[in-house]
C-alpha cells in the first residue's frame, strides 16, 4: 500500500475557508459511509435478476458434483460462501503455479522497464 | 466424443469443457493486457457454448474475480497497482453504479431501455476509439513540431491534456498518487469514476472497458499504472457481483474453474506483455479492440432495420467478438514471446 500525502487549500486564511472546509468533510464522511453501507453498488454484474428459485437436477449426479448440486438445493447462503471463497483461493492458487512456470522459464516478474513511449 | 462434454450441475446443460478453457485463456490474456474484466466477451461467448444468459453472466463475473486477482497481483508486483486511487475511486464507482441502475428502470418504464443502452454503447464506444487515435494523432503533431524547432518532446508529454486541466482543481482534499505520479483534488477520481461507474450501470458491464481509457485520459495514470489499478477495481467488484449473483442461484462454479485453469495462464501471459509493449502500444490495441466491439453493437443495433436477417446479423456479431478476442490474445501472446525470448537473450549475454 502506497502512502497518501494530504495537500490543503492554498489560502487557507481566506474568508470562508472553514466553512467550505466543514462541508467537504461532511461530503467525505457521506461518499464513505456510502461505499461502506451499499456495497450492492459495487456489482460489476449487468441488469436486474428475477427472484426465480432453480432447483437443480442430481439424478444423474455422483460423488462430489452430487454434494455440491445438493448444497445448492439446500443452502444458498452455504453454496455462495463457498463459491466466494473457492475462486479467489483456486485463482491464487493457479497463479501461484503459473508464477513458478515463468520463474522456471527465467523471466523477470518484479521490474519493468518500459514507459509510455 | 462424449468426454469432450461436461455435465453443469446448477444448469443442467452440456458444455464443450476445452472450449472453456480456451475462452478463459483468451480473455485472461486480454483483461490482464488492456486492465478489464471483459464481461462483453465473456457472456456472449458462454452463451454461444450453451449457458442460458443469466448463467452466463453470474460464471464470467465469478470467473472475472478469480482471473483479475491474478492479474492484479502480478501487476502490483511490476509496480502497476496504485492502491490509494483503486479504493478513492472505488467511493465514486459505488454511488455511479446505483444512479445508473436507478436511470436503467427509469427507462424501462419509459419502454425505451434497449434503444438507449445500445446506442449509447456505440456513441461511448465511439469517443473512447476517438480519444485513443486523437491523442496518438496529436502527439505526433507536437513531436514533429518540436523537431522543427530542433527540439525533442519529453517522454512524458500526451497527445490530448485534459488530465491537466482537472488537475488545476485545487478542492481539498489534495492527495498525491504514489505509483501513478500525480497530485490533484481526491474529487477528481471519485467524480470521474461516479461518471464511468453510472455508464457502466445503465450499460450493464463492469466498466473496465470505460474506466481504463478515464484513468489515462482524465486522472492522468500512466497506462501500465491505469491497466494495474483498474484491474485491482475489477477484482473487487467482480467477487462482490460473484456473491450477488450465486445468493440468486446464477453461477457454475464448475464452469468458472475450468475457465479459471485457461484465465490463470491467460492473465499471466496478458500482464507480461505488457512489460514488453510500450504504454502507446496498449493504447493503440485497446482502440482496435474498442472498435471491433462497437461494430459487433452496431451490428445488433441494425436488427429491428431487417429483420429478416436477424440471425445473420446475430452471427456477424458474435464472430466478431470471437475472432477479436482470438486476434488481440494472438498478437498479446506472440508479443509476449518475442519480448520474453529478448530478455533471456540478453540475460545470457550478461552472464560470463
Amino acid at each position: 500500500m502506497t502512502s497518501t500525502k494530504l495537500k490543503y487549500m492554498p489560502k487557507p486564511s481566506s474568508p470562508g475557508y472553514n466553512t467550505m472546509k466543514k462541508k467537504l468533510s461532511r461530503i467525505w464522511l457521506a461518499l464513505t459511509s456510502l461505499i461502506l453501507l451499499t456495497p450492492r453498488a459495487v456489482c460489476a454484474a449487468s441488469g436486474e435478476v428475477k427472484q426465480i428459485v432453480i432447483v437443480a437436477d442430481t439424478r444423474n449426479l455422483s460423488g462430489i458434483m452430487a454434494w455440491w448440486t445438493n448444497l445448492y438445493n439446500e443452502s444458498h447462503g452455504w453454496f455462495t460462501l463457498l463459491t466466494v471463497v473457492i475462486v479467489p483461493l483456486t485463482g491464487i492458487l493457479l497463479g501461484m503455479l503459473a508464477d513458478l512456470v515463468m520463474k522456471r522459464i527465467g523471466i523477470d516478474l518484479k521490474s519493468r522497464e518500459l514507459g509510455e513511449l | 466424443m462424449d468426454w469432450l462434454y461436461v455435465l453443469m450441475p446448477i444448469s443442467g446443460v452440456e458444455i464443450f469443457w476445452p472450449g472453456l478453457i480456451i475462452l478463459g485463456l483468451g480473455v485472461g490474456i486480454i483483461g490482464g493486457f488492456f486492465g478489464m474484466g471483459g464481461a462483453w466477451m465473456v457472456t456472449p461467448a458462454l452463451n454461444l457454448l450453451g449457458f442460458p444468459m443469466a448463467f452466463a453472466i453470474g460464471t464470467d463475473i465469478a470467473h472475472m474475480a478469480g482471473k483479475s486477482l491474478i492479474s492484479t497481483v502480478r501487476h502490483g508486483k511490476f509496480g502497476n497497482v496504485d492502491y490509494v486511487l483503486g479504493l478513492i475511486m472505488l467511493v465514486g464507482t459505488v454511488g455511479g453504479f446505483e444512479v445508473g441502475a436507478r436511470i436503467i428502470m427509469l427507462l424501462e418504464g419509459m419502454g425505451y431501455v434497449d434503444v438507449v443502452v445500445r446506442w449509447l454503447y456505440v456513441v461511448l464506444l465511439t469517443i473512447i476509439a476517438w480519444t485513443v487515435f486523437a491523442d496518438i494523432a496529436k502527439r505526433r503533431a507536437k513531436e514533429k513540431a518540436a523537431a522543427a524547432e530542433g527540439k525533442t518532446l519529453d517522454a512524458s508529454t500526451s497527445g490530448l491534456e485534459w488530465y491537466k486541466t482537472l488537475h488545476k482543481i485545487k478542492l481539498w482534499p489534495m492527495v498525491h498518487f504514489k505509483v501513478a505520479g500525480i497530485t490533484c483534488s481526491a474529487w477528481v477520481p471519485i467524480i470521474v469514476s461516479f461518471a464511468t461507474g453510472a455508464l457502466a450501470g445503465i450499460l450493464g458491464i463492469g466498466g473496465g472497458l470505460i474506466r481504463m481509457p478515464a484513468l489515462v485520459y482524465l486522472v492522468g495514470c500512466p497506462t501500465h499504472v491505469a491497466v494495474g489499478t483498474d484491474l485491482f477495481e475489477v477484482a473487487i467488484s467482480g467477487l462482490y457481483g460473484a456473491f450477488s449473483y450465486t445468493m440468486k442461484g446464477r453461477t457454475e462454479l464448475v464452469a468458472a474453474m475450468i475457465m479459471l485453469i485457461g484465465a490463470a495462464v491467460g492473465a499471466q501471459v496478458g500482464t507480461v506483455a505488457t512489460k514488453y509493449i510500450r504504454g502507446i502500444g496498449i493504447r493503440v490495441a485497446f482502440g482496435v479492440a474498442v472498435i471491433s466491439c462497437a461494430l459487433s453493437v452496431l451490428l445488433k443495433l441494425v436488427q429491428p432495420l431487417v429483420p429478416s436477417m436477424k440471425g445473420f446479423l446475430d452471427w456477424t456479431a458474435s464472430a466478431l467478438v470471437l475472432t477479436m478476442v482470438t486476434l488481440m490474445s494472438s498478437y498479446i501472446f506472440l508479443r509476449m514471446l518475442q519480448g520474453a525470448r529478448r530478455e533471456l537473450a540478453a540475460k545470457k549475454v550478461k552472464q560470463p
